[in-house]
Order: C-alpha cells, then sequence, then structure tokens
C-alpha cells in the first residue's frame, strides 16, 4: 500500500511540475540559456567552424535574442537538428525559439501550432545542376533523379511542379544536407533542389563550384524565419520584435560601431525610442530599456548580419535582391517601434 | 468462501495476505497488476493533458487528406495527389518486398554459410568462419550504408553510357546497365498480351496469371508422376527415371504459352538524362537488401551449425553404415532432425530483417517508415498518430510471420506419440 501512495504522490508530483512551468521568457531567464535550434550545417545560416562556434545569420539572430533578455549574445545553446526533428523538437519544449530556415506555410502555422516571429529570408525553391549535364531550364530536366532533403516544403514544390508541368522524376529522399551534397557530388543524381540561399550555400563549400549552375526557374515563395510555440504570446512578441528590431536598425542607420554613441541620445525620436532612451517599450516587453541596444551591439543590424554571413562578399556571395530594405526595392519592411 | 474452505481452522486476517504463504504470491500479483494498470493510466493522462496543452487533438483525419508527394518505387498505382494512408500503403508494400527478398537471400546465404562452415575442407571452413565472425559483429546499419557508397561511389553515372566512345558499357550482351543510381534490369514483355483485369484493388496483368497458371497445372503433374514413380517403386524395386519427364512436364506448356503471347524482354536504354525501360533496382533497395541479407545470413549460418552440431555423431555413422551417400545423409537423416532446433530462431531472424527494413531510412529506402513514419509526420504534425499506427502495423507483420513460422516448425518438429 506504502509504495501504491509514493507512487501516486510521484505521479501527482509530476504532474503538477508540467503544469506549474510558467511562460518561456521565464524558463530562459530561469536557465540563463537560450535553446536555439538550428540546422546541423548550411554555411551562411547556421554552421559550426572548426573550433565549434556557430555562425550563420540564423545563429545570430538567436544571439540578438539571447543578448536581449539574457544580456549575453553567447549565452545561447545551440541544438542542431534535421528537417525531420526540428518541429517535434519545439513542440516539445526542448528548444525554445527555431531559427532554421523554416519556411512560414499556413499548415505550420495554423495545423502544427506555431508562430512565425516575421521573416529574416525571403527564398524560393530552385534547381542546381553540374554544367556538363547540359540543362539550360528546369523544364530540361525530365527524367532526371532529383536528391531532395526529405521532411521540407521542397518536396511538396517539386511534387507539384512536376506534375504541373507534366513531367517525370524519381526523387531520392536524403535525411540531411551533408548527405545531399555527398550524392550530389558522387552523380547518384543529376539534380539537388532546395531553397535558392541553400544552394547557393551549398555549391560555395563545393571545391569548384563554377562547374555548377542553379537553374533561372524558381517554382515557390519561400518566406524563411523563426518560429517559437503557439500560445506563448509574450515570447512571440520578444522572437518578433528582436527581429525586428534588427531591421529597424539597418533602416534608422544604427550599426553595432556607433550604438553606443547613438543610444546615448539623438534628435531622432525613432532611434531613441528603439534604443531606449524614450518611452518603455522595453519594459512593455517585459525586459530593460536597452534590450534592443544590446542585440544590435551584439550582431549588427540586418544589412551587417546579412553582408557577414551571405553577401556578396562571402564566398556564398549572394546579393540583397528582395531581402533589401523596402526603401531600397526590397521587401524587408520593419514594423514601426511605437 | 473459497478462503474459508481452504483454512477451516484460521480465520482469515488481512495481514494474512503477506504473511501466508498461501496468500502472499497472489496478493503480489494483484499489486504488480495494479501498479501496472496505474502507470499505463498515468502515461495515458499525461499524453492527453500535453496534447491538450499543446492544443493538438487526437485524430486519424489526416490519413485521407492528400500526401503531396512521390514515392519511388511504388508497387501500386500511386501519384502525389494520393492520399497519406495509400502513401502508408505503398510504403508498407515496399517494406514487405525487401523483407521478404532479404529473407529469403539470408536463408540461402546462410544455410550454405552454416553447413559450409562444418565442412572438412580447411580453406572452406574457415571462410565461412570469417564472413560470420565479421558479418555478425559489425552493425547491420554499417553494412547497408557500405553497400550504398559503393553503388554510388564506385558504379558509373548514365552519362558514362553516352557518347561514341562511353566510358561503361552495359554487361550480359548489353541487357543490365549498373550505373551508380541503381542497376537496369530487362523485363518480360508480351506482344501478344491479353491485357490486364481493373479491380477496385489495383490492376491484375492476365499474362502473369496465365504463366503462373501453367506453372500450377505442371506443379500437380509432376507431383503425380512423382507419385506413380513411387507406386512402381514400391511395387518392383526398381525407380523409373523420372527426370526427363519433369523437365518436359515443366518446360513443354510453358514454352508453348510464352510463344503464343509472344513473350520477349524489353531491355532498358538510355534515353535523355536517365536510362528507361526496364526495372531498376534503386541504390537505396539494393544497399538494404544486400545488407541485411549478408548481416542477418551470418546468424542463420550459426542457427544451421548448431542445429546440426546438435545431432549426435551416431546418426551420421548410422546413415554412412546404410550405404547412403554423405549428401543423402545431411538431405535424409541430419537436416530433418536439425530443421527442428534451427526453426523457432530462424523465426527470430526473419522477424529481425522485417523490422530492420526500417533502416532504409539511413539510405533513402521509401519503406513504411519514411513514408508514413518520415514524410507524412512532417507535413502533418501528426507525430504520435502515425507513431502508434506504425507500430501497431509492425506488430501486425511480426506476429503474422510467426504465426506462419510456427506453423511450419508445428510441421518439422519431433512427433512424439
Amino acid at each position: 500500500m506504502k509504495v501504491t501512495i509514493a507512487l501516486a504522490t510521484i505521479a501527482a508530483a509530476t504532474l503538477t511540475a508540467g503544469i506549474a512551468s510558467a511562460g518561456t521568457m521565464a524558463d530562459v531567464q530561469a536557465r540563463g540559456k537560450l535553446n536555439c535550434g538550428v540546422t546541423g550545417g548550411q554555411a551562411g545560416f547556421s554552421a559550426p567552424d572548426a573550433s565549434g562556434a556557430w555562425h550563420g545569420m540564423d545563429v545570430d539572430y538567436c544571439r540578438a535574442v539571447a543578448a536581449a533578455i539574457l544580456k549575453d549574445p553567447n549565452a545561447v545553446t545551440f541544438v542542431p537538428t534535421t528537417g525531420q526533428t526540428r518541429f517535434t523538437a519545439l513542440a516539445s519544449g526542448e528548444i525554445d525559439i527555431l531559427s532554421r530556415t523554416t519556411t512560414w506555410t499556413f499548415s505550420r502555422d495554423v495545423d502544427l501550432k506555431f508562430t512565425f516571429a516575421g521573416v529574416n529570408y525571403y527564398d524560393g525553391q530552385a534547381f542546381m545542376v553540374p554544367k556538363s549535364l547540359g540543362a539550360k531550364s528546369a523544364k530540361d530536366l525530365n527524367g532526371a533523379t532529383v536528391c531532395i532533403q526529405t521532411g521540407t516544403t521542397t518536396e511538396l514544390n517539386l511534387a507539384e511542379y512536376f506534375r504541373k508541368n507534366n513531367m517525370k522524376y524519381d526523387p531520392v529522399p536524403v535525411e540531411n544536407n551533408g548527405d545531399v551534397q555527398q550524392k550530389y557530388l558522387a552523380g547518384a543524381c543529376d539534380v539537388i533542389t532546395s531553397d535558392g540561399s541553400d544552394l547557393a550555400s551549398t555549391r560555395s563549400s563545393f571545391k569548384d563550384p563554377q562547374d555548377h549552375i542553379i537553374l533561372p526557374e524558381v517554382i515557390s515563395k519561400e518566406p524563411l524565419g523563426p518560429l517559437v510555440r503557439q500560445g506563448d504570446d509574450q515570447w512571440a512578441d520578444v522572437a518578433r520584435w528582436t527581429l525586428n528590431a534588427l531591421l529597424a536598425a539597418e533602416e534608422l542607420g544604427i550599426t553595432s560601431e556607433n550604438v553606443e554613441k547613438l543610444s546615448a541620445g539623438t534628435d531622432n525620436p525613432e532611434v531613441n525610442r528603439l534604443l531606449g532612451k524614450e518611452d518603455k517599450l522595453g519594459e512593455m516587453l517585459g525586459l530593460d530599456p536597452a534590450w534592443a541596444k544590446r542585440a544590435i551591439a551584439a550582431v549588427g543590424n540586418y544589412g551587417e548580419i546579412f553582408a557577414r554571413n551571405v553577401g556578396d562578399k562571402t564566398p556564398i556571395g549572394l546579393a540583397r535582391g528582395q531581402n533589401a530594405l523596402w526603401t531600397q526595392g526590397g521587401l524587408m519592411y520593419p514594423l514601426p517601434f511605437r | 468462501m473459497a478462503m474459508k474452505s481452504a483454512a477451516p481452522r484460521e480465520p482469515f486476517h488481512l495481514s494474512m495476505l503477506f504473511n501466508d504463504t498461501r496468500y502472499r504470491a497472489r496478493s503480489i500479483q494483484v499489486i504488480a497488476f495494479i501498479l501496472l494498470v496505474l502507470a499505463a493510466a498515468w502515461l495515458v493522462d499525461n499524453t492527453i493533458h500535453n496534447l491538450a496543452a499543446l492544443g493538438k487533438n487526437f485524430s486519424f483525419g489526416f490519413l485521407w487528406s492528400t500526401a503531396g508527394y512521390d514515392i519511388s518505387p511504388h508497387a501500386i498505382e500511386y501519384s502525389s495527389t494520393s492520399t497519406h494512408a495509400r502513401a502508408a500503403v505503398v510504403g508498407l508494400l515496399n517494406t514487405l518486398i525487401v523483407a521478404a527478398m532479404a529473407c529469403v537471400t539470408a536463408t540461402v546465404l546462410g544455410v550454405s554459410a552454416g553447413v559450409l562452415r562444418l565442412s572438412n575442407n580447411w580453406i572452406v571452413a574457415r571462410l565461412m568462419t570469417v564472413y560470420v565472425e565479421s558479418f555478425r559483429n559489425v552493425p547491420a546499419l554499417l553494412w547497408i550504408v557500405v553497400v550504398a557508397a559503393i553503388m554510388s561511389q564506385a558504379m558509373p553515372t548514365p552519362s558514362a553510357f553516352r557518347g561514341d566512345n562511353p566510358t561503361a558499357s552495359m554487361i550480359l550482351w548489353h541487357s543490365v546497365a549498373v550505373t551508380n543510381r541503381g542497376i537496369y534490369l530487362p523485363v518480360p514483355d508480351f506482344s501478344h498480351s491479353l491485357g490486364q483485369l481493373n479491380s477496385a484493388f489495383g490492376a491484375l496483368d492476365l499474362n502473369y496469371a496465365a504463366v503462373l497458371c501453367v506453372l500450377a497445372i505442371s506443379v500437380l503433374a509432376r507431383r503425380s508422376l512423382v507419385e506413380r514413380a513411387q507406386r512402381v517403386q514400391s511395387a518392383s524395386g526398381e525407380r523409373p527415371a523420372t527426370w526427363w519427364k519433369s523437365l518436359l512436364v515443366f518446360a513443354l506448356p510453358m514454352i508453348t504459352l510464352l510463344y503464343a503471347l509472344g513473350f520477349h524482354l524489353e531491355y532498358p536504354a538510355l534515353k535523355g538524362l536517365n536510362f528507361s525501360g526496364g526495372l531498376l533496382l534503386r541504390n537505396s533497395f539494393i544497399a538494404l537488401w544486400i545488407g541485411l541479407s549478408v548481416y542477418s545470413g551470418a546468424f542463420i549460418a550459426e542457427n544451421v551449425r548448431s542445429g546440426i552440431l546438435a545431432i549426435s555423431r551416431g546418426q551420421t555413422e548410422a546413415a554412412h553404415a546404410l550405404g547412403l551417400s554423405p549428401r543423402r545423409t545431411m538431405r535424409l537423416v541430419i537436416l530433418p532432425q536439425a530443421l527442428r532446433i534451427i526453426v523457432p530462431p530462424l523465426i527470430s531472424q526473419y522477424l529481425d530483417i522485417t523490422k530492420n527494413t526500417s533502416l532504409g531510412l539511413a539510405v533513402g529506402y521509401m519503406d513504411l517508415r519514411s513514408t508514413l513514419g518520415g514524410i507524412t509526420i512532417n507535413q502533418t504534425g501528426r507525430e504520435l498518430e502515425a507513431m502508434l499506427l506504425m507500430m501497431l502495423i509492425y506488430v501486425s507483420i511480426s506476429l503474422i510471420i510467426s504465426g506462419i513460422m510456427n506453423v511450419y516448425n508445428s510441421r518439422v518438429r519431433l512427433q512424439e506419440r
């Protein structure tokens, strides 16, 4: 009998412990570390370097969030996830935020019960082939063997595109990005298909990138962005507005170099509000006034992040294109800080 | 009442449940059962609670929505507009195909290796020891990946077959192309085809049905032939030669039928980016099939060896004394007795092979695990439902296999009277 009672007590205690967990923000602050889900290795977006330090756009975003909440951009545990494991990891609470070139779609937002914080990269699905294949357009790919990373929107777009154009293909599903590259380079597939940025990143890691071309067709819209679990609005706000702070910083001309000087006060009220000199935006968010300042100081504004990780000076060499600010003809439109 | 009659003199006390050996075993069982039920209830409650907290309901409705992804190979009609349920069935068929193939080859490999390991030939016996020890001591996954790597890295690409001066060429009289995508084989084709019979469950190819019918009739005819030979042998002591009659019974009707149907082979040919026509055994399939076969074959070899060694040496000597040749000794005396030792662990091996097909995920084989348990979960987010369904399917397959094998086992086991 005693055993039963003890077990019942343990069960009850575990149950209440599950219920009693507060918001994600409180959890992160109590833990002192942000658990951020990233890719296992996609140069420019999230990949560890030789010393094990993570770099990339998605990594920088997580560092910005950590700087805003925990006042330390290095207080992040990066959790590598695959296309298959990422949503389970987020839904189960293994990670606090998923920043892993994830496409914002209706079903993920509504059916899988996630909240997207915004878009940090506007992308589209494309095809990469070896030059020797002789294909000039995606329409030339009838009968091709196509390597795809499984568990992505890529699979569905690919099936739809080939069906629409009445073409056949042979899909080779591969679990992770590294295997895709290795299979493609060995010639086990004619084509790889993925988001354009991913293909550029993959190509940059090849020994002879000039032997491969990315075909001109872009067959889908892929707005990539960080996401959190649905139902924790405070946490979603932190995620959304940290992203917007990085974008607004570029719009307002705040960089990691001048942020210290500007935070002392300027004659631009919007800069002052963002950096915590005027109004109390940080407190409304449940943080201190200098949250955005720390985020920008840690990783720079969106333009700096882009240039450092994937810009045309890097081996990946992506142009800003539709990822430029709206003032420069792009789609990046930071929401007003007011 | 029963308690009173069991212990008429002593009145029953609650403490006797633990102190009295007559009740203790039962009360411990009851407590264990209650604990088990409590634990299960807690798990279920916890799951429901957490699902509710995540705002998810428990429903299998997703099975009837459009899958949206392609699967190759698919044994039944399937396109990306089919439902998730159909995708799961396609995956299940792929699982069953590779499992059946691997069971057959593993058995052939295992029985040969097991018998040869007992060979008197030193080199053959040692070679088989090396095979068994090296293959059963490395995880199955590694063998699968090794085969996949060899196939995709060492074989020529389809483009190597192209041009006036190709670096690779098809083998076996230009009928088989070994490429790094897989092996293209010729397939039978019929120029005077009987067509197909379409039903709700799929299309039935009448040509193959006709071939199977003729084959069945031949088997029956041969059986009566052998029975007649047996009767003659028991009457006269002399067995009439049956081999050429058997050959005739099989070959003549089959050749006539195939000729009438216009049987020929359709060869794979390089068309566009890849070979087309013929049958493509994809790398993923070959890797999984070969990997599982050689791995499980090593275990089966040991089962076979243990079964044979368990038969007393006297049996062999007695058979030899009767003048039976070593081959007939093995076939008529040793193996029938050894089978009853070999079959039960063989069932486990077949179950292992079937479950290990889920390792195909590593090489991109689209089995049940990568369709229902992989892409479908990703596209719909129904982890719990899909996993439960998948477990149910694997349990059913395993129970069916062990059921069939147990029937076989009861037929080969020693008849005790």
